[in-house]
Parts: C-alpha cells; sequence; structure tokens
C-alpha cells in the first residue's frame, strides 16, 4: 500500500488533474502536492497522487556511483 | 534505474558490504523500519544473504495495515453492519485483516450497505458526489506518503460542502514509534534503514535525533536492492568511523527538506494527538487528528464511534513483537500452522508489506 511507483506524466491540466503513463497503463493522477508538473516528468505516484518529482541530477549521481560495477561486467 | 536491479550492481555492492563487515563486530541489528523494505529484502534473497555476512535485518512497524489496531477496524464494520445506505471505502489489504468478529470482506452489510475497495482516496470521494443519498465513509489508513492525499480529498469535501463524506482516519506518523523503540531497553537496534516515500514527504531531518540523541546511524532507502545496499553501505561506513548521521540514499526522490507542499497541507488541517499501536501500545504525539474545522469529515466525530484502546488485540497473535524486531515471524507458534496467507489470523499475514507475508512467500 505504501509502494510509490515511478512513473512518466503523460497529461495535466491547470487543476492539476492528469495522467501518468505507468508500464504502458494510463493512471488518472492527482498532482497538488507536486509544484510546476509537466509531461515528461517523472514522479512517484501513491494512491493516485503524485507525492515527489524524480530529480534526474540526482539520479545520474546514482547511476555514476553504481556504473563502475557495471563497466566491471561489460570489461 | 534498471540498474539498480543488475547482477553486477548487488554483486559488487554486497562485495564492499562484506569488506566493511569484516572490520567490524558482527553481527550488527539494523532495522528496516519501512514494510516494502522488508518485502524486497525477501523478494530479492537478501535477508539471508546478508545475516550471512553478519547483518541481521530486523523487521520494524512501518506496515500502517499492521498497525492499525484491531478494535479501529472493528468500529468500521460496525458502520457498515449497523447502518443502512453506507458505503465503506478502503485500501484492498484492509478489508482482509481478521478482527474478533469479522474482517471487512467477510461481514454481512446492512440492507443497501455495502463495503468497497479504491485504490485512490478520491475515488470515495468521487462515489459521494455521485450517490448523495448514501453515506460514503473512507477508512483512511496510512503514514505520511498517504495522510496528505487523504486530507486532500475532506479539503476538497469541505469546499463542496460535501455532506455525505467523511474519513475515519488511522494516521500514523514514522519518527515517535523510533523514539519509543530506542529509548525502550529491550530492542538492540544499531542502525535503522529509514523509509523512502515517508521521508519524500517529510524529509531526513525528523530523524536526526536518533543520530544525535541515541548515537545510532541510518541513512534513507529506495526500494530496489542497489537502493537498499547503498544505505547498507552508508550505515556500515558510518560504524566503521564510529559516528552517527542521517544519510540520504534516495536523493532522487527524497529532499532534505521534504515536500513543502504536503507538509504545509497537513499542518493547516491536522494537528497531533496520543495514539494507541497495535503492540506498541500508546506512543505520545504519534498520530494525528483532524483539525477542529474538519471534525465534521471525522467519523469517529460525526457517527460518535467508541473506540476503546487495546480492546481488539487477538489473542495467540505476535504481530505486536515481529512490529517491533523483537520477534521473527517464523517464531510465532502460529505462522504457517494456523496463520497462512490464504487464512490469516493476523494483519502482519495480511498486508502486502506484512512482515509474516514476507517470510512466508519467500520462505526457502
Ligand atoms: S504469523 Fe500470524 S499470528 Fe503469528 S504474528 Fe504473524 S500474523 Fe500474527
Amino acid at each position: 500500500m505504501c509502494l510509490g511507483i515511478p512513473a512518466k506524466v503523460i497529461e495535466v491540466d491547470e487543476s492539476n488533474q492528469g495522467k501518468i503513463d505507468y508500464m504502458g497503463t494510463k493512471v488518472k493522477t492527482n498532482f497538488a502536492l507536486v509544484d510546476n508538473i509537466k509531461v515528461g516528468d517523472w514522479v512517484i505516484v501513491h494512491a493516485g497522487y503524485a507525492i515527489s518529482k524524480l530529480d534526474e541530477a540526482e539520479a545520474q549521481e546514482t547511476l555514476d556511483l553504481i556504473r563502475e560495477y557495471l563497466e566491471v561486467s561489460e570489461s | 534505474m534498471e540498474e539498480l536491479k543488475h547482477k553486477k550492481v548487488i554483486q559488487g555492492l554486497l562485495g564492499q558490504i562484506r569488506d566493511q563487515t569484516a572490520t567490524l563486530s558482527l553481527p550488527k541489528k539494523i532495522m528496516e523500519v519501512c514494510g516494502t523494505h522488508t518485502m524486497a529484502l525477501h523478494r530479492y534473497g537478501l535477508k539471508k544473504i546478508l545475516l550471512d555476512v553478519g547483518i541481521d535485518m530486523l523487521t520494524g512497524p512501518g506496515c500502517p495495515v499492521c498497525i492499525t489496531p484491531n478494535e479501529i477496524h472493528e468500529a468500521a464494520i460496525e458502520l457498515v453492519t449497523e447502518n443502512r445506505n453506507f458505503i465503506l471505502t478502503t485500501f484492498g489489504d484492509m478489508t482482509r485483516v481478521p478482527t474478533r468478529a469479522d474482517s471487512l470482506q467477510t461481514l454481512v452489510p446492512a440492507p443497501d450497505s455495502q463495503v468497497k475497495i479504491v485504490y485512490s482516496p478520491t475515488e470515495a470521494l468521487d462515489l459521494a458526489r455521485q450517490k448523495p443519498h448514501k453515506e460514503v465513509v473512507f477508512f483512511g489508513v496510512g503514514f505520511e506518503t498517504t495522510i496528505p492525499a487523504i486530507a486532500l480529498t475532506v479539503k476538497a469535501a469541505a469546499a463542496e460542502n460535501l455532506q455525505n463524506f467523511s474519513v475515519l482516519p488511522a494516521f500514523w506518523l514514522v519518527p515517535p514509534p523510533l523514539r519509543a523503540l530506542v529509548s525502550a531497553d529491550d530492542v538492540k537496534v544499531q542502525g535503522f534503514l529509514y523509509p523512502g516515500h515517508v521521508s519524500a514527504i517529510i524529509g531526513t531531518e525528523p530523524y536526526n535525533f536518533i543520530a544525535e540523541e541515541f548515537g545510532i546511524p541510518g541513512a534513507v532507502a529506495g526500494f530496489e536492492p542497489g537502493d537498499i545496499l547503498l544505505a547498507l553501505r552508508s550505515i556500515l561506513a558510518q560504524m566503521q568511523r564510529g559516528e552517527a548521521a542521517v544519510t540520504n540514499e534516495y536523493s532522487r526522490v527524497v529532499r532534505k527538506e521534504g515536500n513543502r507542499t504536503a507538509l504545509t497541507l497537513m499542518e493547516a488541517m491536522l494537528e497531533p494527538k496520543d495514539t494507541y499501536w497495535r503492540g506498541l501500545g500508546r506512543i505520545p504525539q504519534s498520530g494525528l487528528q483532524f483539525k477542529p474545522e474538519y471534525r465534521e469529515y471525522d467519523a469517529v466525530n460525526k457517527y460518535a464511534l467508541e473506540i476503546q484502546e487495546g480492546s481488539g488485540d487477538l489473542p495467540g497473535c505476535r504481530c505486536g513483537e515481529v512490529l517491533q524486531g523483537k520477534l521473527a515471524p517464523p517464531e510465532c507458534p502460529l505462522f504457517g500452522e494456523t496463520c497462512k496467507p490464504d487464512s490469516p489470523y493476523g494483519p502482519c499475514m495480511v498486508s502486502y508489506e506484512g512482515a509474516c507475508l514476507a517470510f512466508y512467500k519467500y520462505r526457502r
């Protein structure tokens, strides 16, 4: 129940309602709890509400941190 | 972030963790506060691997379905069995929690009344709008992650003066039971894996007291196996340095200050109150209730429900101890015998975040 899913915003109107794409399924979502959401953003959705916007720079940093392991596997 | 599931990444991180534990006195007891972390640890087989390197993961109180005491479930059951024209809505897991009487799933509703599972509190609100002749109650259970969403439905109902909608609140806050846990001397937690999505709302600062006052290290973690291992690596690094802090290993989702919009909304509509938890008992300021101006939307107030603390406990279920990391689910005499996922005896075997279900489902 507390599981929040990362999903892409595909629709958002001026009353903060819209839709996300979660693995190919369009789901009605309320964006009132997150500021400045636009189509293409990634959000964490919980119980029909977006609760956080994914920070791409921070996501990149985590990826950089773990990339070394992937490179070891590729070489 | 598929990379966080990648086998090489997991193995690499586990290698580092193994090196770290080699320098520490073992075992180390680390509590995963959140039930979703419990599930992930079992699903990816990390629980056992970690135990082999000397890290004993303890289950925590972070399953809202589990910590809601039965007397609140019984109040919900009473509403829909004793009143006509009621629609009791709630999340799916909640309907299967057994009580002394029935569960919401097995009860026989009063004529023209029903129980309806919803995925979002907005569905309950829509139902109230569509069916003005029905009393729609949302049995709203949740931590800081879920409370703002539920509060928003009450705000909308108040703005529309929608009189047939109310919320039966079971609102839980994460930091107060952690204080209770570390203050008690029978649980020896040496590190905390903090919940990812609760922290998306409250930020990282509300945990600082655990590091500062109690000297226990911790890290906020996401839910991929790589996320969990990154957080454990950070906790172990703190142990190696003899330090205690709250680090954020889920920075793509969690900001230090949390979600200001959600926090402001909660402060405006709700106030803290002493609350009774299953197994943990009464904890000061550990729950939230609606402020007086919203009380007409609180089902306890609206229907004058009597909820007597601790009255609904089921004899024999050890869920309360499981929720404090004092007992591993298989140590409960009913585990796997009387209590199984298709015939649960207690809530920890019902919920998708329940520790007993996690242990049962992924037992090897
Ligand atoms: S196994 Fe069942 S009865 Fe035992 S603690 Fe878990 S939920 Fe309760």
